[in-house]
Formats: structure tokens, C-alpha cells, sequence
């Protein structure tokens, strides 16, 4: 599996996403500039959590205006797998790609500790290698991740089966315990959790692994 | 060397002569403008008086604390670079670098705590990435108020909020830290900030130019009218009318932070920079009088040239705005267009603002006028440096065990202590701060030292930071020694050779004797304990003045310590692991009463002198502790410190979700039951073993005259000591957890 990393300035889970990608796949991952206007060939785009562009604004709002998004929604358009992790979830919804809104906590303060969560639906590319109901432990850390829709977007999330993860104890007032959801071709992904934080015993959770796992298997 | 040219004859100065008056009203003494009349020959002009005063306050300069500061080592095996630089340098092996430093900002943090703390946080990134580290990891210990002052909550409420807003969205994760409630802090808050970072050991950058000709670089935000003056605040007492204040504060950008950090690393890759210096405390001055001072040779700077975001920037603002997130580099003459061409990729600004000369003076150009000439030497090694009186701090007595009566059942007294404002949890605040970003952090907040892996390797740092105030103000000697051994000791306990500190010496106005004989005793103190464990002390900032109204600031020497794990596969936690092994207690237990928080909160008595530090007996303890961990002996490890054993006890129960129970043979040890429980003795640490390797632990513990008491066994869902009722964990953890979190919503 091809994968790559968008950078744009003040991502920083970047690296992070790219450790964990190229242990997976066993490839070297590509790093993206924001200021590019195309991708190169790729099975999997990543768009990693930080705070593009510093959050100014709102979060993710000015990156989905910079150049290489472009790109990117063509290339999930064509049925690129396409994975937003926090700030890429942000991003994401600004630019469409996923309905909704992430507002800001709750509590109204940034949130960092590892949560519980449970699969929603084993049926993505991304899932595939969870049961579902399958309760994971995996890290979040964010301000903004508060996911909002009208009820009738969430009805329509819920009937189609797009919610992926759950939270079992929601830390940031999400509607109806959201934490990630897929898009209608099921081929893009965003999630407030960080997935690639979770994904090498050493850190204390692998159960992040097998979503890339997953990837991996499912195009060989 | 040849003779210096002199610029004074060639040029002519514009401006008029500053006066005493503005001399005083920049927080010179008239003795001090004296001195400058001499040694400029003349009366410098407003800019000029300006630059001294930045260069001669007390946070530049440190004046009253260098005859001091001399005294603490800092040669070590593995210091690579000590203090005087950005940071200081220690090897970490495999051709790897650890660079750290600890930077207040307390001053700035009670005007604005948002800013304040952020831009803390900011400066001490920027210390370390200055000179070529990634930052992996950042610190921090806050001291405020008492809980119920009126402005606690929202002090505490922006400081932890600006620290996590800076350090979240540079991408670097707090790992550790300390924040403590104490009245003396209620008008005038403590906010350190410590970054650690990793460099290729044979890449370290240097701030003391060279050459002559060279280009001087400007790069990173524009310069603005904020912080004017901030150094200068940072060194006076605050009163009532501190608040006006508020414009010298500066404001922080962590999304400029972060390229720059992006910027200067990519540029340090290449062989382009001779020197560089981040702006810090008195911005452009302080950044190119030290640079030229360090390196022998003279500066110009065009101001016309420096990116502005105000217009009508006068030279005087533009020399002394601590505009944040700028830097000042000497580049390779040649290397202009490759360095710019990475800054414009960063959408920085980038300008040529001067160069380097000949002439060792400072020499400012604005609107084609010459605004300023000195002598560096004038700026540097002139400023004056103080032997400030001081008194011997009253000896006091010491209290024992037999001395204090039982407050209340034990089982009570530790439900009590871990719910009190000074040992409840913490989660509210460090579950603000990203811990984990960046994908190595194996240790969060909570447990003795925060640690990460070092990115791509097996090895681990462990961070910490540590200072008991309360000791420090009745026995300043041993407060220090405390400080410097706590630190050890934490790091020790994650399995960790320490390796350097640094630190942060908040204290009062050094002008009252009382207040310079605390600095001065606890400065001995951590000098004593830091050569007795080969602990140097490679970089650290001096916070004097922290007063208000005339009354100071329980004495805080922060001691930030590294350390360095071999394997992480020997990194130590302190949560019990499973039940039914055995707790054993390392190091003596006298009793000592004085000072400890039994006293504090259960009968009221802040008073007796401090543990007593024996630094043979912390060493022989803490090498013994080493060895049994590397030995996979133990299976859980943490120091005790506040509040004594049942503390350390109940943290380390609720850290596992397994309880203990204890039963003590406390005729043996001749010793009251509460001061086998509470008592604060120094250089001991509860381990657990498993029941078949108990006898060989105690059996090398004897070999190497290491103390030990049996205390009992981990096991069930609750802490049961003999003879007190059952206190069960769930409770235990509600009235731990609870406290924080119900002062902060106004619960409380």
C-alpha cells in the first residue's frame, strides 16, 4: 500500500502518522506540502492531526482551502481511501467531504487521555479488521472535537451504518457519542481519536494497529 | 588584535542626554548611571539608557546571584555544554544530544496568565530548538496561591490554559510537572517552564558570533510594540498597581513558533549558520549584545531593517520590544539566498538587519542617523555584580515523632492528606496538556517522572521536576538539598541514571538580607547534594523580586532533572503490578515531623526544621534502588516525599487499581505508628518484590547497609493498616480525584 501524509504548517501528528504508516505497510510514505496542487500516485491519503494553519479562524477551515485539498477531494471522489485523524477530521468536515461539525468541547477545555471506544461498523476499509461492538482504548487529544449534525444528518449517519467508533464515556459532548465517521462511498474516514498513537505496545495500547492493518490487507 | 576603531569619533549620535531621573525611572540606581556616565565618556541617549537598562536588570544580568551561581558544579562526564549558553548540553550516546533549560515567567503570568504562561513555554521551546534540538518534551511547576484567594481559580485557570495552548499546538508533549497552593504565592504566582530536546551530539549551535563582515539575520514574527520593557518588570516588586502592567506583556503565536521550529532545524541542516540566539527577555538587544560580547567583535544594526507590524517603531522600541518568536543569527557571508529560500517555504519573515565588525561596539543605525554606539564590553562584562548582605536564616528545631500527637486514625489522616489541596490529584490540569503527541511518551503526568523514548532507539529520558518550598523557607540548607535530591531520587525510581539539572531560583527582593540568606543557604544546599550525586547543574534562570507588597515568596529553587534509561524495557512505574507481593520500605525512618504536610493540614502547624538531607545515605539508598530495578528485583518503585509512606502507599495502590495491606512490626522499630505513616525522612522509596525474591532483596539490601522495613502485602481493592478501618480504594480515589475538578467548576 502507497500512502501519504499531507503537511501543512503546524500539522504535528505528521510524523507521528508516517512512523506508524511506514511500520505498517513496510513502504516508505510520502510527505505532501500543502502548497503542491497534485498528489502523486497513492491507495491511502493521510491528513494528520496539529493545528494547520494554527487553528486561526477555525479549526481546519483555512486548510480546506489550500491548494493540495483540491487534489485530495478528487482523489476521494475516484475512491482514494482517505483517513482524517482529529485536525483531518476537522478538515474534512470544513471541506465537505464528511457531513457535520466538530465545536468545542463541552467541558470547554482541550481533553488528552485515552478513551474507550466501540466499533460501530466493521463495514470500510478502515474497520474491516474489528468485530463490531469491539471495545478499543485509544488516545485523543483536542479542543474542538464536539461532533455536531442535524438530527436528521445523524439519522441518515446511523441508518447507512457510517458511524465507525463510538465513545463508551464521551469527554467532549459529541451528539450521540460520536468519535468517527465514514463518508457515503465508505471510503473516507474521520476520527477525533488518534489511532497512530495506538499502534506499539511500548505506548500502551496497539488496538490502533489494525485499522491500518486493515488497509493494507484489503488491497493485496 | 589590532587597535579597535573607534565609531564614537567617527559618527555623530543623535539624541539628547538621558538624565538620572529616566535612569531611575528604568530601574537604574544612580550609582549604576554613575558607572554608565564613566564608561560611556558621556551621557548615553534614550535608546542607549535603554539598552543598559535591559543589559544591567537583574534578569540579564544577575547580578545579585552570579557570585552565587558560581558555586554549584557543572562539569560532569557527560556535560557536554554547560551554563552560559541558550541551554544547556549533555550526551545521551549513540551520537545523540539532550538539550535542556527551565525559564520563568512569573512576573508576566500574574498580569495576563494566558500570555504569560504561554509565552513561557514559547521561550523555553526556543532556548532549546536554538541550539539545533527537536523539542521532545516539555515541563512545567506552578505555584499559586491559597485555594480560596480570589484570584486563584482564574490564575489557574489561564496559566494551564496557556500552557497547553502553546505547548498543543507546537506539537510537542508535556510529559511532567508540579503545580502546589501555598497563601505566600497569592500575589505573585511561579510559572516554570522546561523543555527538553534531542540534537546529534556533533550539531550543537552556538550563540557567540564570529568573523568579521558576516551577515546579521533577523527571521521569524515581526517586531511589534509589545513587551517593552518586559525584562525590566521581571525584575521589580509588585504592588497594587501591577496591573497597569499589562501592556509590557507579551503575546505568544504558537503557529509561528512551530515553523520557526520547522524553519531552523531544516537550516541547520545545511552549513550555513555560525551563530544563533533566540530573542528572549530584552528582544534585539540582549540577542546581538551577547552574540557580538561572546564572540569578540562588534555589531551594527540597520532598525529600518527589522520587519515591523507597527509603524512609527522608534529605535528605542525597536531595540527593546520582546516581540515573541523571533530569532538573530550570524550566517556563513554567502549563505543569505539558500537561507531565505527555507524561511519564505515557512512563510517567515527573513531580513539582513546589520553585520558584524570591527569595532566592539554596539552600533544602531535608524533613518540614516546613528541612534546608538557603545562599548560592548560596557554592556557585558561591565554590568555590576553585587555581593548583597545576607543573614543566616534562624535554626530551628527539629520535631520527632514522639513530639506529635495521633490527629486522627491513620486510615482517615491518608483519606485527608490525598484529598487536601496540596496532594490531590492533578488529572484537571495535565489532561489539558497533550501528553502523547509526537509518539513516544512512555510515561505520562503522575507518576514520578514523566519519560519518553528517544525517538527511534531503545533509550528513554525521564524528566522531572521538583522543589519543596516550605522546606526551603524554615531550613533553606537542607531545602536546597532537598530539592536537588528529590529530583534524583524521582528519576532514580523510573529506572533512570540521572544525569544534569536545571533550574529555576525564584526568590524575593535580594536587597532584604533575610531574602538573600535563603538564596544563599539553599544555593550551598543544592551545590552540597548536586556534587555528592554527580548531578551538575548545566543551565538554569534566576527569578528574583517575586514580592508583593513587601512580602515575598516562600523561597523556590526548581530544580528540573534529566535522566537517561538504557532500555526502556527497565523503565520503572510506581502502580502496584499484582497481588500478594511484598512492600518493602527503603532508607531510615527517624520520625521527622518538621515541616511535613501531617502537621500542615491535620493540626495546623506550619512549623520545626525540615527532614534533614544525608546525602551519603540518599546516594547508598538510590544506587541500591538502581540496582534492584536493573535487576528486574522489583516490580514497582516510587520516592517518598509529601506526606510521607501511606501516601506514596495510596498513590501507588491507585496507580495499579490493587490495594495493600500494612502490618508494620512497629516495636522493632520503636516508633509511633503515625510516624512510620507520615513522617517526611528523605531518601526512601517503597518498592514492591515478589514474594520468592524477597529474601535475596533483603539480603543484598543488608550486604550494602541499606535500612529496610517490611510494611506489608499489595492485594484486594482497598488500603487496610493494622489496626485502623478498611479504606477502600474507590473512596479513596473519589476524594483524590474529586478535589481539582470541584474548585475549579466553583463546586467548593
Amino acid at each position: 500500500m502507497k500512502a501519504g501524509v499531507i503537511v501543512f504548517p503546524a500539522s504535528n501528528c505528521d510524523r507521528d502518522a508516517a512512523v506508524t504508516l511506514a511500520h505498517v505497510t513496510g513502504q516508505s510514505v510520502t510527505m505532501v506540502w500543502h502548497k503542491e496542487t497534485a498528489l502523486p500516485q497513492l491507495d491511502l491519503v493521510v491528513i494528520p492531526g496539529g493545528f494547520s494553519y494554527g487553528d486561526y479562524l477555525r479549526p481546519g477551515a483555512m486548510a480546506a482551502r489550500s491548494p493540495i485539498m483540491r487534489a485530495v477531494v478528487e482523489a476521494a471522489e475516484r475512491g482514494v481511501r482517505v483517513l482524517g485523524i482529529c485536525n483531518g477530521f476537522q478538515i474534512l468536515t470544513e471541506i465537505g467531504l464528511l457531513p457535520g461539525v466538530l465545536m468545542r468541547n463541552a467541558g470547554l477545555t482541550f481533553v488528552s487521555r485515552t478513551v474507550g471506544l466501540t466499533v460501530g461498523t466493521e463495514r470500510s476499509p478502515f474497520t474491516r479488521r474489528y468485530a463490531r461492538g469491539e471495545r478499543l482504548h485509544v488516545p485523543i487529544a483536542h479542543h474542538e472535537g464536539n461532533y455536531l449534525a442535524d438530527s436528521e444528518t445523524l439519522d441518515r449517519l446511523e441508518e447507512e451504518d457510517r458511524i465507525a467508533f463510538r465513545y463508551t464515556d464521551n469527554p467532549n459532548g459529541s451528539a450521540r457519542d460520536i468519535a468517527g465517521i465514514l463518508g457515503a462511498d465508505r471510503n473516507v474516514l474521520g476520527m477525533m481519536p488518534h489511532p497512530e498513537r495506538a499502534a506499539d505496545a511500548a505506548l500502551g495500547s496497539t488496538d490502533g494497529w489494525r485499522l491500518f492493518a486493515g488497509l493494507v490487507e484489503e488491497l493485496q | 588584535m589590532s587597535v579597535d576603531a573607534d565609531p564614537e569619533e567617527e559618527l555623530t549620535i543623535v539624541g539628547d542626554p538621558s538624565t538620572e531621573k529616566q535612569a531611575l525611572d528604568h530601574g537604574l540606581s544612580a550609582q549604576e548611571f554613575a558607572e554608565i556616565l564613566r564608561l560611556m565618556n558621556r551621557a548615553p541617549n534614550l535608546t542607549e539608557l535603554g539598552v543598559f537598562s535591559a543589559m544591567w536588570n537583574e534578569h540579564c544580568s544577575y547580578k545579585s546571584s552570579k557570585l552565587w551561581l558560581r558555586k554549584l558544579p557543572s562539569d560532569g562526564r557527560h556535560v557536554i555544554c554547560g551554563p552560559g549558553e541558550n541551554a544547556g548540553v549533555v550526551d545521551i550516546g549513540g551520537g545523540l544530544a539532550a538539550v535542556f533549560k527551565m525559564e520563568s515567567h512569573n512576573h508576566p503570568s500574574y498580569i495576563e496568565p494566558y500570555q504569560g504562561a504561554a509565552t513561557g513555554v514559547g521561550g523555553s521551546l526556543r532556548d532549546v530548538f536554538t541550539m539545533g534540538a527537536r523539542p521532545v518534551a516539555n515541563v512545567n511547576a506552578l505555584r499559586f496561591g491559597a485555594p480560596d484567594h480570589e484570584k486563584t481559580k482564574h490564575l489557574v485557570s489561564g496559566v494551564v490554559a496557556g500552557i497547553g495552548g502553546y505547548g498543543n499546538c507546537v506539537g510537542v508533549p508535556t510529559i511532567a510537572g508540579e503545580v502546589t497552593f501555598h497563601p505566600r504565592y497569592n500575589g505573585n504566582i511561579l510559572v516554570n517552564a522546561m523543555t527538553v530536546g534531542i540534537a546529534p551530539a556533533d550539531r550543537i549551535f552556538y550563540s557567540a558570533a564570529d568573523g568579521i563582515g558576516n551577515p546579521v539575520v533577523y527571521v521569524g514574527s515581526k517586531t511589534g510594540r509589545d513587551g517593552i520593557h518586559g525584562a525590566s518588570m521581571a525584575s521589580a516588586e509588585f504592588d497594587d498597581a501591577t496591573e497597569e502592567k499589562r501592556p509590557t506583556v507579551q503575546v505568544g503565536d504558537p503557529f509561528t513558533e512551530k515553523l520557526l521550529i520547522e524553519a531552523c532545524l531544516e537550516l541547520m541542516d545545511e552549513d550555513a549558520i555560525i551563530a544563533i540566539q533566540d530573542m528572549g527577555a530584552a528582544g534585539l538587544t540582549s540577542s546581538s549584545v551577547e552574540m557580538a560580547a561572546k564572540g569578540g567583535v562588534g555589531i551594527e544594526l540597520v532598525l529600518d531593517r527589522v520587519p515591523q507590524r507597527e509603524t512609527g517603531m522608534t529605535a528605542y522600541e525597536l531595540m527593546l520590544s520582546e516581540s515573541q518568536e523571533r530569532m538573530l543569527m550570524i550566517l556563513r557571508p554567502g549563505s543569505e539566498a539558500q537561507a531565505k529560500a527555507i524561511f519564505d517555504k515557512w512563510d517567515l519573515d527573513f531580513a539582513v538587519i546589520g553585520e558584524t565588525t570591527d569595532t566592539n561596539h554596539l552600533v544602531l543605525i535608524h533613518e540614516d542617523d546613528c541612534v546608538g554606539a557603545i562599548p560592548l564590553s560596557a554592556l557585558a562584562d561591565a554590568a555590576p555584580v553585587y555581593d548583597r548582605p545576607y543573614e543566616a536564616p534562624p535554626a530551628l528545631s527539629p520535631i520527632m515523632g514522639r513530639d506529635v500527637s495521633e490527629a486522627m486514625p491513620a486510615d482517615e489522616a491518608l483519606r485527608t492528606l490525598m484529598a487536601s489541596p496540596s496532594l490531590a490529584s492533578r488529572r484537571w490540569v495535565w489532561e489539558q496538556y497533550d501528553n502523547t503527541v509526537m509518539g513516544d511518551t512512555l510515561q505520562i503526568p503522575g507518576g514520578d517522572a514523566g519519560v519518553v523514548r528517544v525517538h527511534g532507539t531503545r533509550k528513554g529520558l525521564a524528566v522531572t521536576s521538583d522543589s519543596t518550598p516550605r522546606y526551603c523557607a524554615a531550613g533553606p540548607l537542607d531545602g536546597g538539598r532537598q530539592a536537588v535530591a528529590e529530583a534524583w531520587r524521582n528519576l532514580i525510581a523510573v529506572g533512570a541514571t540521572p544525569l544534569a539539572i536545571t533550574n529555576c531560583l525564584n526568590f524575593g527582593n535580594p536587597e532584604r538580607p533575610d531574602v538573600m540568606g535563603q538564596f544563599v543557604y539553599c544555593l550551598e544546599g543544592m551545590a552540597e547534594a548536586a556534587h555528592a550525586l554527580r548531578f551538575p547543574v548545566v543551565s538554569g534562570n534566576v527569578s528574583l523580586y517575586n514580592e508583593t507588597n513587601g512580602r515575598s515568596i516562600l523561597p523556590t529553587p526548581t530544580i528540573g532533572g534529566l535522566g537517561l534509561i538504557d532500555d526502556i524495557d527497565l523503565m520503572m512505574t510506581l502502580a502496584f503490578k499484582a497481588e500478594d507481593e511484598d512492600i518493602l520500605l527503603l532508607g531510615r525512618t527517624d520520625g521527622h515531623f518538621g515541616q511535613s504536610l501531617y502537621l500542615a493540614l491535620l493540626a495546623g502547624r506550619e512549623d520545626g526544621a525540615p527532614p534533614p538531607v544525608d546525602l551519603a545515605q540518599e546516594a547508598r539508598v538510590g544506587h541500591f534502588v538502581h540496582r534492584l530495578i536493573r535487576d528486574r528485583l522489583v516490580t514497582a518503585v516510587h520516592d517518598v516525599s509529601d506526606g510521607g509512606v501511606a501516601v506514596a502507599i495510596g498513590e501507588m495502590a491507585l496507580a495499579g487499581a490493587v490495594g495493600a495491606s500494612l502490618t508494620p512490626d512497629l516495636e522493632t522499630m520503636d516508633l509511633p505508628l503515625a510516624a512510620l505513616l507520615f513522617a517526611e525522612d528523605q531518601a526512601r522509596y517503597c518498592v514492591t518484590v515478589p514474594a520468592q525474591l524477597t529474601e535475596t532483596v533483603l539480603a543484598e539490601a543488608a550486604d550494602e547497609a541499606v535500612p529496610v522495613t517490611r510494611l506489608g502485602k499489595t492485594g484486594r481493592n482497598s488500603i487496610d493498616i493494622a489496626g485502623c478501618a478498611s479504606l477502600s480504594l474507590e473512596a479513596l480515589r473519589a476524594s483524590h480525584e474529586d478535589w481539582l475538578p470541584k474548585l475549579m467548576s466553583g463546586a467548593l
